[in-house]
């Protein structure tokens, strides 16, 4: 097995997959409070929150992570900040890839979240509420089931784009091979090099194959969650 | 105890409510857009009214005078909608256990509950695969196990077809007669009125215009047009005596003995018998040679001559009244004024099978103040 890729190019692999799943945690719970707001509330700035989240969307990658280059670096306003209260250093850092895959992914997120929200119908936690459930209890027992199928898409969305993300992470982070060279920049780089082709193209069915799998799950998942909500267990009467 | 007193204004339509109503079921009555959902959502704490208060029970959920508002799960206000609202991700157990979560009440006993509703062979299926009727069947039982103060019915049968609502009227009709939570029921269907309404309240353009106990409502030649005249009809309690060779059931009312088709119920039950101001005749004479069975002597209480052709006339006969329909022109002939002696003729046959409904104990409305 391990002879199928070299040790630089499962490195890769490697920190991709970790890069992807951290992005996709640790984003979760902010995408799932965003899409409420943007669903469920009307407030003043709505319409700027909801542009601010799609920016990444937009924007050339270049420019995004630059901007979170100037923000999260080390001598900007909030990257200088974390380091000297809490020694966190997130340019040219695996946490640094993890962040612009994440900024890059939410936009995707928060979409797939938001309509699973708006498709909740709003009478039935006004139903439970009656029956005497506190908000918060209602949010976990009606709408979160309900809004699940959207929550795993939304998530594997992320978790797919956090994988490809390219040129966000190569301008914040760069690509030190062990430390930020994620799968794309790890194909790019051996495209730069000669005889680098074989290598490029064993990291590019690896890519297509981790998506793929990511998709086929999704679709499991989301099948099984519909299942339940559809009541198609359990038979009709006549 | 239910007291209900608030003002709320939309654009379009201004609330003015005021009603009081003993335990059993209250029946908001009104045309669709009357507000009567409006109403009952303030009670349940889905709409917070301009001003006012609502009361059940003697506890207040709503009180403007002292910015008292309870949200509504801690009003223990469970509602039944028209369209169950059933939790789809669930099953029907534990939809019916859902509200149990969140009370320290007493509950009604889960078993008890399934058995009377007879949903026993649904707990394990979700509700996508249930009937209409099913659903709202589970959507009564999981609002009586979540230990309602007051219960909050919004026209719970008018999505369901004739078949089905004969399928849960009895269950609510059980649930007054067993002596259940009180209840708020919103209805435009006269037919429910009649069948369950132990107080009526008729709502016309968001304001309260008449609240009683149903039986003297109904019979009411004053509220007659605003309930509909069509439908009019008044309500006799009655005793079933005896079941007769040649198939006919006899009846003892304040009134007089009454026969009619087959009554299917135990001899010495009290039923309730709706009487449609339409089907009833009026002679000032004992008729003679007539077909019809029922001929009751009854007293002219009260005369109403519409605008058009019509007239209603209310009798007293016994402690009961009867309301009936007449040209104005028959009124005229047959000198019908207050105090006059009449004989009511009801043909057995213009009761339906539908009119004649189970047990109501009478309403304690003496205790109003």
């Amino acid at each position: 097995m391990p002879d199928l890729l070299s040790p630089q190019e499962w490195q890769a692999l490697a920190l991709s997959l970790k890069v992807a799943f951290w992005a996709t945690v640790i984003s979760l719970p902010f995408g799932i409070l965003t899409a409420w707001a943007l669903a469920r509330r009307r407030f003043w700035g709505h319409g700027l929150l909801n542009g601010l989240v799609h920016l990444p969307l937009i924007l050339p990658p270049v420019v995004t992570g630059y901007l979170l280059l100037l923000t999260f670096g080390r001598k900007g306003p909030v990257g200088a900040w974390l380091e000297s209260w809490f020694g966190i250093v997130l340019a040219f850092r695996w946490t640094g890839a993890v962040l612009a895959a994440a900024v890059m992914a939410f936009p995707l997120m928060v979409r797939a979240i938001r309509l699973a929200f708006e498709a909740v119908d709003p009478k039935l936690e006004q139903a439970a509420g009656t029956l005497g459930a506190p908000p918060p209890w209602v949010f976990l027992t009606v709408t979160l089931p309900l809004i699940l199928p959207g929550l795993i898409a939304g998530a594997i969305l992320c978790f797919a784009k956090a994988m490809g993300e390219f040129g966000a992470t190569i301008t914040f982070v760069a690509a030190i091979p062990g430390q930020t060279q994620t799968l794309p920049s790890a194909i790019y780089a051996f495209l730069q090099v000669p005889g680098g082709d074989a290598s490029a193209l064993r990291l590019v069915v690896v890519s297509v194959a981790v998506a793929l799998g990511a998709l086929a799950l999704s679709e499991w998942l989301a099948q099984r969650v519909a299942a339940r909500i559809g009541g198609r267990i359990g038979g009709r009467d006549a | 105890m239910l007291e209900v007193t608030f003002r709320h204004a939309f654009p379009g339509l201004a609330l003015d409510v005021c009603f009081n109503a003993p335990p059993g079921i209250t029946v908001l009555f009104g045309r669709s857009g009357s507000g009567k959902t409006t109403i009952v959502n303030a009670v349940a704490g889905l709409l917070a009214p301009d001003q006012g208060r609502i009361a059940v029970q003697g506890r207040r959920l709503f009180d403007s005078a002292v910015r008292l508002n309870l949200p509504p799960h801690l009003r223990r206000a469970p509602y039944v909608f028209q369209e169950a609202r059933l939790f789809p991700h669930l099953t029907v157990r534990q939809n019916l256990t859902y509200g149990r979560w969140f009370t320290r009440a007493i509950t009604p006993d889960f078993a008890a509950i399934v058995e009377m509703l007879g949903i026993g062979p649904l707990l394990a299926r979700r509700p996508a695969a249930l009937s209409g009727g099913e659903k709202q069947r589970v959507a009564l039982g999981r609002a009586l196990l979540a230990g309602p103060e007051i219960l909050l019915m919004d026209e719970p049968l008018a999505a369901l077809d004739e078949a089905r609502k004969a399928e849960i009227l009895p269950y609510i009709e059980r649930l007054r007669d067993a002596g259940g939570p009180p209840v708020l029921y919103v209805t435009h269907a006269l037919t429910e009125v009649a069948r369950l309404a132990t107080t009526l309240v008729v709502v016309e353009n968001g304001v309260t215009i008449a609240h009683g106990p149903a039986q003297d409502l109904l019979s009411d030649p004053a509220h007659a047009p605003q309930l509909g005249l069509r439908d009019a009809g008044s309500i006799l309690s009655a005793r079933l005596v005896a079941q007769e060779a040649d198939g006919l059931s006899r009846l003892e009312t304040a009134a007089g003995p009454l026969w009619l088709p087959q009554v299917h119920a135990p001899l010495g039950s009290a039923l309730r018998i709706r009487i449609a101001a339409q089907d009833v005749i009026l002679s000032r004479q004992a008729p003679q040679g007539l077909s019809a069975l029922n001929i009751l002597p009854a007293t002219v209480s009260a005369l109403r001559l519409g605008g058009g052709p019509g007239a209603l006339v209310q009798l007293a006969l016994g402690g009961e009244h009867l309301l009936v329909r007449l040209t104005r022109r028959s009124a005229e002939a047959l000198a019908l004024e207050p105090g006059a002696q009449v004989f009511a003729i009801v043909k057995s046959v213009a009761v339906a099978q539908s009119d004649i409904f189970s047990p109501t104990p009478q309403a304690p409305h003496d205790a109003e103040p």
